[in-house]
């Protein structure tokens, strides 16, 4: 009793409008987009007031253990190029020729400070096939359990920020990433960036003062006297400074489906690398395909019941060789 | 060193007054050191100092506390004896000179005309100008008069100290005086030396006198009439607790663990990043290192800076906008006056990493000649002894198929 081809094509077909029933209409079926957790906490980084002057850096791994990074041949000091698995923050240079006014495009200069943008839907922590990487349901605070880490790396893949390190040169090696000093925060003080900036370039606070705080400056104008918090957001200590122009955007208000961490330039983001992601998030993508594809475990069920019909078909009624 | 000194300046005399010859040429050395002039200039300043046998200078005194005097009489290379006893003929001084009211403005006004042209001024605290200066008189006459009737008849001028060269603590708000600096009321012609501070270190303004008289022109000036070999850093670049702001350790109150550990005073309301002097390499006082305000724990109030000592609030912090990348020009923002009423540059090590991360460039073309190279010989070899196997298998075949 052999399949036919037209047998065989009923067969899909009737799998494909049973999953279509089961789960039409197909938007309705994409996942949620993730709402800001209404206590969640992170960093207001503002380009335009950051001076590069590293503190955050040095603060950054003397209160995280971290060891100096030493990348360029002959280095005295701690020189990473790139975030690494030893260092979870850094202090970019975008230049353009001859690098003569900050924060202008052309023939300026700008700096720009990455680390782990606390996403409000996190793709690393999506991708993670063992819960190592799991955003707090509190402070929404992406955080690592080493203990539960198996080394697949997903996680580095799915980050649109390339901001998970691996450590490869360890025996038994880790993910390294920012975790917004969450030991600081549990004793009741808080990133160790914002505390040490001199400048109030970072400052720390609820991720709702803080959109309203990168909304304020969005809406100063150029050239006059305004005045700027140090270290936290709710902060009394004020700094005056005059305004210099802004990109009209907060990057990571939208981007990639929202973060913790929202940042302000004079320069186009992109030129800081920071990637033009979708208003929608990657894991939120990634979680309608495969949520989709196993509703009910319909489809698996019926490619894998056709898979066996098939081979049944084929394989009975012929002699073993 | 002495018998070179020796041979270079014959005509030095071997006393000059209580100082020896060798202290003296000592002296002049520094001093030329000081204005970062080559070792051999000390004779030429030496010899400048002997032959006119002493210069004349005359100290006008405005509305000032006698800061910039005592700062001077504090000196010890040369000490003060030395200094108006030996070195100069500090004509007239009102704290200073020996004769008093109407011998005093005698003598004054004898100098004036015995050495026009040849003498130096000096001018300390600033000039009111509200009311026609009545706020300020000396010897029935205001000092406004005084100034502008002596500056033209004088080889050059100075002002020592912030009020003489901006209008100082009498110009604060609300100035009730009209205070002004001496430029402001000698105007563009006659350009006025400032050497500002709160006091002024005494060696800025001793280095200058001696450079006048040595050169005969005045030296090198910024864009605020001061000496640029004095006022050419910031006090931010040149602080001995700079690494400490690089590192982000600062004091955050007044005896608190990281004030007593010696840590940055920025958060303090340090202006030391928009300040040009060069306190943290000369210091004060001679007795030393840490002898200067920065070095003692008190954060640098902007002295000697237009627009900071005296004018921004001293817990206030100063502004950081301008770490330019080294090698970049400076260019001002529009005109804006910040605090400090210039763009600064600092000068931060200058290892930013790029944007994008640095990666290799490929294979070099000779590594890819090389490599292809081997890759084809290796492939002929393979073909040759492809061919060669080939024909030693057929041979068995050949026997076989006979058989």
């Amino acid at each position: 009793m052999g399949l036919s081809r037209r047998d065989f094509l009923k067969v899909s077909a009737s799998g494909g409008l049973m999953l279509a029933s089961n789960l039409s209409p197909l938007p309705a079926l994409a996942r949620e987009p993730v709402a800001r957790l209404p206590e969640a906490l992170g960093i207001l980084y503002d380009a335009t007031v950051c001076i590069g002057c590293k503190a955050c850096m040095a603060a950054c791994k003397e209160y995280n253990n971290l060891p100096t990074d030493r990348s360029t041949p002959g280095s005295l000091w701690d020189d990473p190029l790139d975030l690494s698995a030893k260092t979870v923050n850094i202090v970019k240079l975008y230049r353009n020729g001859a690098a003569q006014v900050k924060d202008r495009e052309i023939n300026g200069y700008s700096y720009i400070r990455r680390f782990c943008m606390h996403c409000v839907d996190p793709a690393c922590v999506s991708a993670c096939p063992v819960s190592a990487l799991t955003k707090d349901p509190k402070t929404g605070v992406v955080k690592y359990n080493k203990d539960n880490c198996i080394g697949c790396r997903y996680c580095q893949v799915a980050c649109p920020y390339n901001i998970p390190k691996f450590q490869w040169d360890q025996a038994f090696p880790q993910i390294v990433k920012c975790q917004l000093c969450e030991h600081r925060i549990a004793k009741g003080g808080y990133s160790a960036c914002c505390e040490f900036c001199p400048n109030g370039a970072s400052i720390f606070g609820n991720v709702q003062d803080l959109r309203k705080e990168a909304r304020r400056r969005l809406s100063l104008k150029v050239g006059e006297v305004a005045s700027y918090p140090m270290h936290r957001v709710d902060s009394n200590d004020m700094r005056e400074r005059v305004v210099t122009p802004y990109q009209q955007k907060v990057y990571g208000e939208k981007d990639g489906g929202g973060a913790q961490v929202l940042i302000l330039a004079g320069v186009p983001y992109q030129k800081l690398g920071l990637p033009p992601l979708g208003d929608e998030s990657t894991a939120s993508h990634s979680e309608t395909l495969y949520h989709t594809l196993y509703k009910g475990m319909i489809v698996p069920y019926v490619v894998l019941g056709g898979l066996f019909y098939l081979i049944y078909k084929n394989t009975t009624g012929h002699e073993l060789p | 060193m002495k018998e070179k000194d020796c041979q270079l300046s014959p005509a030095l005399p071997s006393h000059i007054g209580m100082v020896s010859r060798r202290d003296f040429l000592k002296f002049c050395a520094v001093a030329a050191a000081g204005m970062g002039l080559p070792l051999g200039m000390g004779v030429k300043i030496a010899e400048a100092v002997a032959a006119l046998k002493r210069p004349p200078v005359i100290w006008l005194s405005g509305q000032e506390c006698t800061g910039c005097s005592e700062t001077l009489l504090r000196s010890t290379h040369p000490t003060v004896e030395h200094l108006i006893l030996d070195l100069i003929s500090l004509d007239y001084h009102e704290t200073l000179s020996t004769p008093s009211g109407n011998l005093a403005e005698e003598a004054k006004k004898k100098s004036m005309e015995e050495n026009k042209g040849k003498f130096i001024l000096v001018i300390d605290g600033s000039i009111p100008m509200k009311d026609n200066g009545i706020y300020c008189k000396i010897g029935g006459r205001t000092i406004l008069e005084i100034v502008k009737e002596t500056a033209p008849l004088a080889a050059a001028v100075v002002a020592i100290g912030s009020c003489a060269s901006w209008g100082g603590i009498p110009s604060a708000s609300p100035n009730p005086t009209g205070a002004v600096s001496a430029q402001e009321v000698l105007g563009d012609k006659i350009k006025v030396i400032n050497i500002p501070g709160c006091p002024p270190n005494p060696y800025n303004f001793l280095s200058t006198v001696l450079y006048v008289l040595t050169f005969k022109k005045l030296p090198p000036l910024d864009d605020k009439g001061r000496p640029r070999f004095a006022y050419r850093r910031l006090i931010h670049e040149n602080c001995e607790r700079r690494p400490h702001f690089d590192a982000g350790r600062f004091a955050l109150e007044y005896d608190d663990d990281g004030h007593r550990r010696g840590w940055c005073l920025y958060k303090l309301g340090c202006k030391g990043p928009v300040t040009y002097n060069n306190c943290p390499s000369l210091l004060f006082g001679d007795v030393g290192a840490r002898s200067w305000p920065v070095g003692t724990g008190c954060p640098c109030f902007g002295c000697s800076e237009k627009g900071v000592g005296f004018t921004a609030a001293i817990p206030a912090q100063a502004s950081l906008e301008h770490f330019t990348p080294s090698g970049a020009s400076l260019e001002t923002e529009g005109g804006k006056d910040r605090v400090g009423g210039r763009a600064l540059r600092l000068t931060p090590p200058d290892t930013y990493p790029p944007i994008a991360p640095v990666e290799g460039h490929g294979p070099s073309a000779v590594a890819v000649g090389v490599v292809a190279g081997l890759a084809g010989a290796a492939l002929g070899a393979a073909a040759v002894t492809a061919m060669k196997l080939d024909k030693k298998g057929s041979e068995p075949d050949e026997g076989a198929g006979k058989d």
